[in-house]
């Protein structure tokens, strides 16, 4: 069996699961939002049942629209935030919050061979740890918190294979933009994503993060990682949690194999309005920006503001662009304070926010005009993401993103070399 | 019970920022969110569609993110049912839980033109472009997904299975 296999038979009380088994299968974690929890609370209340199934396994982060940016969003927020406290749920306040696939694994909720689903497209990036990890709607988050199980239908696996190592600025996020150019916006559709090879045995925690971030960007159901020393190494000290470790067996059977060398792999730009419209930073062409954002449940974590900060340092952002800088959580922003990459941002001419979704889906702290540019470390470029219909999103890494605020225009951190 | 309507066509990877832009997700009622469906990318559908109307769409329809919004937005539109050559993960799932049908089939998408009259059937897949009079049939839903639509979606379903079980 595959790793993804693996887990579900262990979470479904099976000896072994095919692709296309129907399987009714035990959470470990279910998680909600202030955009997707007030669904699933009505529809909880719907069921009739008067408690969650454990509220020790039940998170709930206000991170979309949070701190609230108008009175709708703030509505939502206190229905999820009242049901949270009703329920004992685990609940981040603003101040403690982060962005949810960021805190999670940071507060060692997320752990290996676990079963996680989550009401956000996004929980696929606790795959990372080793974990099967997916996003569903709030119906399903909501019979997920009432009962503790989900119906799933067994994912055929497609394996990835990254020999050598990335180009220079090249880390997560331009190997998993890289593929999903290859495969397509729908290439691993139903899928499970299993990432393996040299250039992932030598990927840090948070590009691994990213990469498995992005899954749902190539239509996966869940983009998993083998627990190796990496991964031993990040979870020590952030739980006592006893884990389990599955590995994909040595006759697992895949629907495809996937190779790539990752040497020949430099920085990616996803053009509008496709994450699948990738082309190496080398050949973007004159494209003038108005905004740079560096943030998000993709890249939001400490590597990623050190990678920005490499590029920023001592360098001014061009002053026909706003560059915002947001870190994922706060536990980020504090590590980012202590090493001086706040003030690196600062001194560059950047905004520094509080942890928030914020402008990657378009809610507050830098929505787009007409005509407007932004070139974005987040996860997706669609017509009006970010903003205005006529507004375009360019998804790059952190550095590139940095680099292209200095310069105006999208460009690679070699180019101020 | 078939559906009847004219056809709203749309290409492939519709995804659910163009269904329901998330500058809408500080709302959650049907009918408020219904206002703005497919506002983004096609801003005459509001006022073009009828109550039982169809969408048909290439691949991948409903990519991006697991807003339940989406097919709630397009059912309370008056959209009786999608018909795709093939659906994104999350939003099949949603569409399902939330009682909109979805029906898969390349041959009627290609054969359906933008305004078309179509019948559909969920319950058998049976998919006529009555305009043209050419039949077509949908891949059948899996028996399991079959009882969900039969209790009328994914908390109903649940209902009766935990009442049961007691």
């Amino acid at each position: 069996m595959t790793l993804a296999e693996k887990i579900l038979a262990a979470h479904s009380g099976r000896e072994r699961v095919s692709p296309g088994d129907f399987l009714s299968v035990r959470c470990d974690l279910v998680l909600s939002n202030d955009v997707t929890a007030p669904i699933a609370i009505r529809e909880f209340e719907r069921l009739g049942v008067p408690r969650v199934f454990d509220p020790t396994r039940i998170v709930m982060v206000p991170d979309h629209f949070c701190p609230n940016k108008d009175i709708q969003s703030a509505t939502q927020a206190k229905m999820m935030r009242e049901f949270a406290r009703q329920h004992s749920l685990i609940y981040f306040e603003v101040g403690e919050m982060g962005i949810e696939h960021v805190i999670l694994p940071e507060k060692g909720l997320a752990l290996p061979g676990e079963v996680i689903v989550g009401a956000d497209s996004h929980t696929c990036t606790y795959g990372a740890l080793g974990a099967f990890a997916t996003g569903m709607g709030s119906t399903d988050i909501a019979v997920a918190m009432a009962t503790g199980e989900i119906w799933m239908k067994a994912p055929p696996t497609i394996k990835f294979v990254y020999h050598g190592k990335p180009g220079k600025w090249a880390g997560g996020k331009d190997l998993i933009l890289h593929t999903i150019g290859d495969i397509g916006v729908d290439g691993a559709l139903y899928s499970a994503m299993e990432f393996q090879g040299e250039a992932i045995d030598a990927l840090s925690m948070d590009g691994r993060f990213t990469m498995a971030n992005m899954a749902i960007e190539a239509g996966g159901k869940a983009g998993l990682f083998r627990v190796d020393n990496t991964t031993r190494r990040y979870l020590k000290g952030r739980t006592r949690n006893k884990y389990q470790v599955y590995e994909a067996d040595a006759d697992a059977e895949y629907i495809r194999v996937i190779e790539y060398d990752a040497s020949r792999i430099e920085p990616q730009v996803a053009f509008p309005h496709l994450p699948s419209n990738t082309r190496p930073v080398s050949q973007a062409g004159n494209v003038p920006i108005d905004q740079a954002v560096i943030g998000s449940c993709t890249n939001g974590r400490l590597e990623d503001l050190r990678l920005a900060a490499r590029v920023l340092k001592g360098r001014r952002i061009d002053p026909h662009l706003r560059c915002i800088i947001l870190p994922g959580s706060q536990q980020v922003y504090l590590d980012a304070l202590k090493e001086g990459l706040i003030e690196i941002f600062v001194k560059a001419g950047a905004a520094v926010s509080t942890p928030t979704c914020g402008p990657c889906l378009g809610g507050h702290m830098g929505v787009l005009a007409a005509g407007e540019r932004c070139v974005s470390t987040t996860n997706r470029n669609f017509v009006g993401r970010m903003g205005h219909v006529k507004s375009e999103v360019y998804l790059a890494n952190p550095a590139v993103a940095a680099a292209s605020a200095v310069l105006g225009r999208i460009a690679g951190p070699v180019e101020l070399e | 019970m078939a559906h009847k309507g004219k056809a709203h066509k749309y290409g492939s990877n519709i995804d659910t920022d163009a269904i329901i832009a998330a500058r809408y997700l500080n709302m959650h009622d049907p009918a408020e969110l219904a206002a703005h469906c497919m506002e983004d990318i096609d801003p005459d559908f509001l006022s073009r569609v009828k109550p039982g109307d169809v969408i048909v769409a290439e691949a991948n329809f409903g990519c991006g993110s697991s807003r339940e919004h989406a097919p709630v937005a397009i059912k309370a539109s008056g959209i009786s049912c999608v018909i795709g050559k093939s659906f994104a993960r999350i939003f099949f799932r949603n569409a399902i839980n939330t009682g909109l049908p979805m029906l898969e089939c390349e041959e009627a998408v290609d054969n359906i033109k933008q305004g078309d009259m179509v019948e559909a059937d969920p319950a058998t897949g049976t998919i006529t472009n009555v305009s043209s009079g050419q039949t077509f049939r949908s891949k059948p839903y899996p028996a399991f997904m079959m009882e969900i639509i039969n209790s009328g979606g994914l908390v109903e379903y649940t209902r009766k299975r935990l009442s049961g079980a007691k």
